[in-house]
């Protein structure tokens, strides 16, 4: 159910601004691929191309490929919607549906999906919550608030809603930054478990958790404010942080700057 | 405050046991110094929370005051009667009708302008380009802007002829149902005052809906635009929840207005004081218009029959309003913060 993604040529703005300049670059179907680089690089505004999330802002706007096992998804005839629910996407901070339930919050996708029969969404929600490795903390509680969760919890919530609607890929906007470290650890950990279903893309600000869990790692920069993020290089992951081929990775690696 | 300790509050960095024994009243834990700005400030809105109860009680025993004795003097039940005429002999007077019209024109009115002001407001939130949607909320504030007696006006010369044509398809199509079925076709009926007022309250709830719907996190939006949500179904989502009890407040407030208007509704209503189910038929009442309409010809009985009828729409309007808050209160877990 996984796939891979083959990005040609991609140029984002927000209005006249480019934000991101000509990235070309492929990811790998069930493995992890990482997205590293200073604040402001791009790395974010690029994962949101990725499902189509970034056009939900006015006057943004994306030119070139992004190639899901060779459909284009900025394709004339390709429907954002069902873009969305091929590529699923967790956020930076935990935001799971405030007025909804734990059952309410993984339901939700299958809900617009169209899902009613109600054994097959307890049966969903349950794989669903086993799967984000959060069953046990919550089988108990899933009419309660999704809100009342600690903070790691409501971040394996949402993981639990995002792949509930079986996506092909999953996408994660610097997944951990608003948790600690047990939760990170329990994220990370789940993250693991994923791969050999989805095929991954993370954005982190953690170099150590960018060596933990991703098999690739790419990373972005920019030559100043206000010029667009490019992407200096890709490799696997133990490549850029051994012997990178590029002066910047190895500068912003070994903690020279960023 | 004004410590008449010498050294002000630095004794309380002295660990307990280090500290001097010192006597009298020096001795006792000294508070911190509140500060000119912070204490002018904390009067300041001290004293403007205390006014507003001041002025509503005193409102209140105005009321009660003026129209206990009027309801003493009233020859029948001042709650169940329809008839007014309280400067008869003897006095026979009740707010049946009054209340009755009241409620009637208030409910159809928030019936139509709901649905009307959530739409609009969803549009220029977020269906329209940014640039229209804002000459669209210009428009809608304007509307808020007109005094009510030009709607009043309008109603009356524009409405109560132009709304035949309505209320025949209404009767014709819906008659079916017994508050549609009319014997003939009138202008000046509860169902043209309710439009009248439908329209009036339109902008307040568009106003705040429209509020309420930009606070709508972007966070949620994107949510559920992950999941794969069409445009309505993000709304339907991460909106419209989020927006639930800013709309019942919106709801409410405009309820509460439309109750309350007064010269718009007795320039449009040919008044009696009957309770008649069908919106279309002439005639029908409300406390507001009735009190504009009567208060000046009215004896002594009558004024206070009248403000007794103007107790009876506060005590309703306060009814509405704790209803409307035990709504919002209910499901307290699944209270939205802001997220």
């Amino acid at each position: 159910m996984a796939k891979r993604i083959d990005v040609k040529d991609l140029n984002v703005y927000y209005g006249q601004f480019r934000a991101v300049e000509g990235v070309t670059m492929s990811i790998e179907a069930r493995s992890v691929t990482a997205f590293i680089g200073p604040s402001g690089c791009g790395k974010s505004t690029f994962l949101r191309t990725l499902n189509r999330m970034h056009e939900v802002l006015p006057g943004t706007r994306v030119e070139g490929e992004v190639n899901l096992d060779g459909l284009d998804l900025y394709g004339k005839d390709v429907d954002p919607v069902a873009v969305r629910r091929t590529v699923g996407m967790v956020f930076q901070r935990p935001n799971p549906f405030p007025t909804m339930s734990v059952f309410d919050n993984v339901a939700a996708g299958l809900r617009l999906n169209g899902v009613k029969n109600k054994a097959e969404l307890s049966e969903s929600v349950e794989r669903s919550l086993v799967g984000a490795n959060l069953w046990n903390e919550v089988k108990d509680r899933l009419q309660k608030p999704g809100a009342s969760l600690s903070g790691g919890q409501q971040q394996r919530l949402c993981i639990a809603r995002a792949i509930a609607v079986r996506p092909q890929v999953l996408l994660m906007d610097e997944p951990c930054s608003a948790l600690d470290p047990i939760s990170t650890l329990a994220i990370e950990d789940l993250i693991h478990d994923l791969k050999n279903d989805y095929t991954i893309v993370i954005v982190t600000h953690n170099m150590q958790q960018a060596a933990r869990v991703s098999e690739r790692t790419a990373f972005f920069n920019i030559a100043g404010t206000g010029s667009p993020g490019r992407l200096i290089e890709m490799d696997s992951t133990a490549t850029m942080f051994s012997s990178p081929s590029q002066q910047a990775t190895e500068d912003y690696i070994s903690g020279r700057f960023g | 405050m004004g410590s008449p300790h010498p050294d002000g509050g630095s004794t309380l960095l002295v660990p307990e046991t280090a500290r001097p024994e010192v006597p009298g009243p020096t001795r006792r834990p000294t508070r911190a110094k509140e500060r000119l700005a912070d204490r002018l400030f904390r009067r300041l809105t001290a004293g403007s929370a205390a006014f507003i109860l001041v002025i509503l009680v005193a409102i209140a025993m105005f009321l009660l005051d003026r129209a206990l004795p009027a309801i003493y003097q009233d020859s029948t039940s001042f709650f169940t009667t329809r008839t007014w005429l309280p400067d008869g002999t003897p006095p026979v007077f009740g707010i049946a009708a009054l209340t009755y019209g009241t409620l009637v024109t208030s409910v159809l009115a928030v019936l139509m302008a709901v649905p009307v002001a959530v739409g609009v407001a969803l549009s220029v939130t977020s269906y329209v380009p940014r640039r229209a949607a804002q000459v669209v909320g210009y428009l809608v504030d304007l509307l808020a802007a007109i005094p009510s007696v030009v709607y009043g006006l309008w109603g009356l010369i524009f409405l109560v002829p132009a709304i035949g044509p309505l209320s025949k398809w209404l009767a014709d199509y819906f008659g079916w149902i017994p508050i549609f079925t009319s014997q003939g076709i009138f202008g000046k009926s509860i169902f043209t005052a309710s439009v009248v007022l439908a329209i009036m309250i339109l902008p307040i709830i568009a106003a705040i809906s429209r509020e309420v719907f930009t606070q709508a996190p972007q966070s949620q939006k994107e949510a559920a635009y992950a999941l794969g949500a069409t445009k309505w179904e993000m709304i339907r989502t991460a909106v419209l929840p989020y927006a639930r009890s800013g709309l019942i407040s919106a709801t409410v407030l405009g309820f509460g207005r439309a109750m309350g208007e007064t010269i718009a509704v007795a320039l449009v209503l040919s008044a009696n004081y009957e309770i008649n189910i069908h919106v279309l038929a002439p005639g029908g009442n409300t406390i507001a218009a009735n009190i504009a309409n009567t208060y000046g010809d009215a004896g002594k009985v009558g004024q206070g029959a009248l403000i007794a009828s103007g107790l009876v729409l506060f005590v309703i309007t306060l009814i509405v309003n704790f209803g409307a808050r035990a709504i919002v209160a209910r499901n307290k877990d699944f209270r939205v913060s802001a997220a």
